[in-house]
C-alpha cells in the first residue's frame, strides 16, 4: 500500500460518498456551534421544517459577544444579547451532546472550550462555523472553519461537501530560543509563505520543534494555519496528545481508552508519504515576531526596521504596503522597538489557554505597567482557564502589574463585544488578525506572543523578551 | 438560492489585494441573526466616513467619494473585479451576503481565499479565477472605458468582453449543476440518506467513543 499522510488518513476515513468530479460527502463527527454564525443556520432548518441528524454531535458556547466584565449586569448591547439569547432558545429547541452558555463556569472561546472538554479527539472531523476551526487539528483532527449555510448542511446532513485540499509539509526542526514559542513560529511560517502561501491545501506541521510543543503550542500554531491560508492545520499524535486528552469529560471512557489509543497511534503520516509541498525552517533561526502592518504576512524580528514600500518591485504589494503604513501611522524604517504602544491584549482562540497567560505572568512578575500605556486587557480562554490561572495566583500577578484581569470571551480580538480600540490607538495583541478595523475601527494592531505582549506592556514599546 | 445562468454587468474595479472578509463586512453587522439586509454596509468602513452601527440609516451617512463603490460611474455594478487573495480571514458568511444583496452576482480575482470563496456558491455569487496578466489587462479596460460591462456565461464557462475576448475559467461539474439550477444542496445531500446512515452504523461500531 502507498505511504499515506495523515491527511489523506483522515480524509479517506470520512468519505461517505464520491461523485465522478471527486466532490465527496465528508461525515462529520463533530459540530462546534457559537452564537454569531448559527442563527440563520438554525432558521433554515426551521423554514424547512428539518431536524439536527444527529445533536449529540453539537457543542455549543457564546463567546463573541459576551463581555468580559460586570457580568451580574448581563449584556447590555441589545442586539448582542439577543444573539446569544437566540443560541439559547436554539440549543434548547434542538438539542446539543453540551452547551456552555453565558456565565456557565465552563463557558469560553469554542476553541478553547472544545479541546479541555476532551470534545476534540484525535480521528476526528471537526467544523464550526469559525475560520480559527484549524486549532483543532493540533489533535490529528481535520478541522475547518465553514460558513452558515455549510453548518446548516451540517445540521441537516451530518456531512459537508468538500473537495479534498492539496497536503503542505511544514517542518520545523531544531530547539527554540529560549522566550520563543509557537505564535513565533506561526508568524515567521506566515512571513515566509505569505497569507495566500497555504490556500488550497491542508497543512501538517511536523519536525523534531513541532514535537517539542505542548498541546497549548500546537493549538496556537494550528490556529494561525488559516493566516496562512490553509483552512486546516495538523499536527500527527503522540504521547503528548493522548497525556492531554486522557481523563476529560468527553475523552473515552476507561474501558474505551485502549482500542482509541490504538487507532490514534495510527494517526501520523507514513514513512515516505508524500506531499504536495515542503517548506522548512529551522528553528533557532526564528526570533520573536511582530507583525507592523495590516495582514499578518506584514511581519518582521523584534530586532527589525518597518520596511520600505519603495523596495517592493511589485506594483500592488508596493501599494499594499503603503497603504498599510499609512494606516498604521508609521514611517518606513522604524526600528520595531521605538513603537510604541497604547494598549495591549492577552486573550483570543490563538493564546488565551493556561501555558499561554504563564509565560506572560513570568515575564512580568514583581513589575509594573508602563504609564504610557493605557490599558492591558488578560483576557483568559474559558472559565476553566480562569480558575487554573486563579489556583496559580497568575491573576494577583496581572493585577498587581495593573493589568485588568476579565471573564472569558473572545473579547477584543474581533471587538464584537465593548472591549475594542479607538481610533489611532495602538495595541500590542496576542490575537491573529491584524486587518484594518478588526480590533475596533482605526485601531493599529500589532500581532505577538504572550510573552511579548506582556514585556511590551511594561516597557510601553516592543522589547526582545530574550533579553527583557 | 438564486439560479446564475448568464450575466452582463457593468464592471467595479477594486484595486487592493488580501481584501479580508472583515473589510467587506465589518464585526458589528454581525450581529444580527438574519441573511438579508447587510448590502448598505458592504465595505462599510471604507465606504462611509462616520463609524456605522447597526440600526443607522444608511442613507443620510456620509459617503466617502475617494471610495471606488462610491463613484457615480460604478453605480449598479454586478460584478466585482478584485485582486489576490480576495476575502480572506474571518468564515463569516456574512461577506458574500453583502455582496449578494449590494447586487453584485460575480467576482473576478486572480485567487480567493478557500472559505470565502466555498461560501459564494452557497449564495448564488459566482467567484471567478482568472490568471493575474488577464486581471490585469480588465482592470485596464474597466478603468479606460465608461461602462465597462463583461458577460459572463457559467454554461459555456466564459468571460467576454465588450469586444469579444473571451476567457475561460474553471468550476466543479457539482458547484456548477448547483449554481446553474439554484438548487438547494440540503436536498441533494439528503438523496444519499441512506449511505449516511450505514456510513455512521459503522462508524459507531468501529469506534463507540465517537458517540457518547
Amino acid at each position: 500500500m502507498t505511504a499515506q499522510t495523515l491527511y489523506d488518513k483522515l480524509w479517506s476515513s470520512h468519505v461517505v460518498h464520491e461523485e465522478a468530479d471527486g466532490t465527496v460527502l465528508l461525515y462529520i463527527d463533530r459540530h462546534l456551534i457559537h452564537e454569531v454564525t448559527s442563527p440563520q443556520a438554525f432558521e433554515g432548518l426551521k423554514l424547512a421544517g428539518r431536524q439536527p441528524w444527529r445533536n449529540s454531535s453539537i457543542v455549543a458556547t457564546a463567546d463573541h459577544n459576551t463581555p468580559t466584565d460586570h457580568w451580574d449586569e448581563g449584556i447590555k448591547d441589545p442586539i448582542s444579547r439577543q444573539q446569544v439569547e437566540t443560541l439559547d432558545a436554539n440549543i434548547k429547541h434542538f438539542g446539543a451532546l453540551a452547551y456552555f452558555p453565558f456565565k456557565d463556569r465552563n463557558q469560553g472561546i469554542v476553541h478553547v472550550v472544545g479541546p479541555e472538554q476532551g470534545a476534540t479527539l484525535p480521528g476526528m472531523t471537526v467544523v464550526c462555523g469559525d475560520s480559527h476551526t484549524s486549532t483543532h487539528g493540533a489533535f490529528a483532527a481535520l478541522a475547518h472553519g465553514i460558513g452558515t449555510s455549510e453548518v446548516e448542511h451540517v445540521l441537516a446532513t451530518q456531512t459537508l461537501v468538500a473537495k479534498k485540499s492539496k497536503s503542505m509539509l511544514v517542518r520545523v526542526d531544531g530547539q527554540l530560543q529560549p522566550g520563543v514559542t509557537a505564535k513565533d513560529i506561526a508568524l515567521a511560517i506566515i512571513g515566509k509563505i505569505g497569507t495566500a502561501g497555504g490556500t488550497g491545501y491542508a497543512i501538517e506541521f511536523g519536525g523534531s520543534a513541532i514535537r517539542a510543543l505542548s498541546m497549548e503550542g500546537r493549538m496556537t500554531l494550528c490556529n494561525m494555519a488559516i493566516e496562512a491560508g490553509a483552512r486546516s492545520g495538523l499536527v500527527a499524535v503522540d504521547q503528548i496528545t493522548l497525556d492531554y486528552v486522557k481523563g476529560r469529560p468527553f475523552a473515552p471512557s476507561a474501558e474505551q481508552w485502549e482500542a482509541a489509543v490504538a487507532y490514534w497511534k495510527t494517526l501520523v503520516s507514513d514513512e515516505g508519504a508524500q506531499f504536495d509541498a515542503v517548506v522548512e525552517l529551522k528553528a533557532e533561526d526564528i526570533a520573536p515576531q511582530v507583525t507592523w502592518g495590516t495582514s499578518p504576512e506584514m511581519v518582521t524580528d523584534v530586532n527589525g526596521r518597518v520596511p520600505n514600500p519603495a523596495e517592493q518591485a511589485d506594483p500592488v504589494k508596493r501599494e499594499g504596503y503603503q497603504r498599510a503604513l499609512n494606516y498604521m501611522g508609521l514611517a518606513a524604517g522604524t526600528p520595531i522597538q521605538q513603537i510604541g504602544i497604547d494598549k495591549v491584549f492577552i486573550g483570543s482562540c490563538t493564546n488565551s489557554r493556561i501555558e499561554d497567560l504563564r509565560e506572560a505572568a513570568a515575564v512580568i512578575k514583581g513589575r509594573k505597567k508602563a504609564d504610557s500605556v493605557k490599558l492591558v486587557l488578560v483576557v483568559p480562554g474559558s472559565g476553566n482557564v480562569k480558575a487554573q490561572a486563579e489556583a496559580e495566583g497568575l491573576d494577583k500577578v496581572f493585577t498587581d502589574a495593573g493589568f485588568e484581569w476579565r471573564e472569558p470571551g473572545c473579547s477584543m480580538c474581533l471587538a464584537m463585544n465593548a472591549d475594542r480600540l479607538e481610533p489611532g490607538e495602538r495595541c500590542a495583541s496576542t490575537s491573529n488578525r491584524n486587518f484594518e478595523g478588526r480590533q475596533g475601527q482605526g485601531g493599529r494592531t500589532h500581532l505577538v506572543s504572550p510573552a511579548m505582549a506582556a514585556a511590551a506592556a511594561i516597557a510601553g514599546h516592543f522589547v526582545d523578551v530574550r533579553t527583557f | 438560492m438564486k439560479a446564475f445562468t448568464t450575466v452582463k454587468g457593468l464592471v467595479c474595479p477594486l484595486d487592493r489585494a488580501n481584501v479580508d472578509t472583515d473589510a467587506i463586512i465589518p464585526k458589528q453587522f454581525l450581529k444580527s441573526i438574519k441573511r438579508s439586509g447587510f448590502g448598505p454596509n458592504l465595505f462599510d468602513e471604507w465606504r462611509y466616513l462616520d463609524h456605522g452601527e447597526p440600526g443607522m440609516d444608511n442613507s443620510v451617512r456620509p459617503v466617502n467619494p475617494d471610495f471606488v463603490l462610491n463613484f457615480p460611474r460604478y453605480a449598479g455594478a454586478q460584478v466585482l473585479l478584485a485582486r489576490e487573495n480576495f476575502g480572506c480571514g474571518s468564515s463569516r458568511e456574512h461577506a458574500p451576503w453583502a455582496l449578494e444583496d449590494y447586487g453584485f452576482r460575480a467576482v473576478i480575482a486572480p485567487s480567493f481565499a478557500d472559505i470565502f470563496f466555498n461560501n459564494c456558491y452557497k449564495n448564488g455569487l459566482l467567484p471567478i479565477v482568472l490568471p493575474a496578466d488577464v486581471v490585469d489587462q480588465l482592470f485596464r479596460e474597466t478603468e479606460a472605458n465608461e461602462g465597462y460591462a463583461l458577460t459572463i456565461d457559467l454554461a459555456a464557462q466564459t468571460v467576454t468582453t465588450p469586444s469579444g475576448a473571451s476567457f475561460g475559467f474553471d468550476i466543479t461539474a457539482h458547484r456548477k449543476h448547483c449554481l446553474l439550477n439554484g438548487l438547494d444542496e440540503i436536498g441533494l445531500t439528503l438523496q444519499h440518506a441512506d449511505a449516511i446512515r450505514a456510513y455512521e452504523a459503522k462508524r459507531r461500531a468501529e469506534q463507540p467513543w465517537l458517540y457518547r
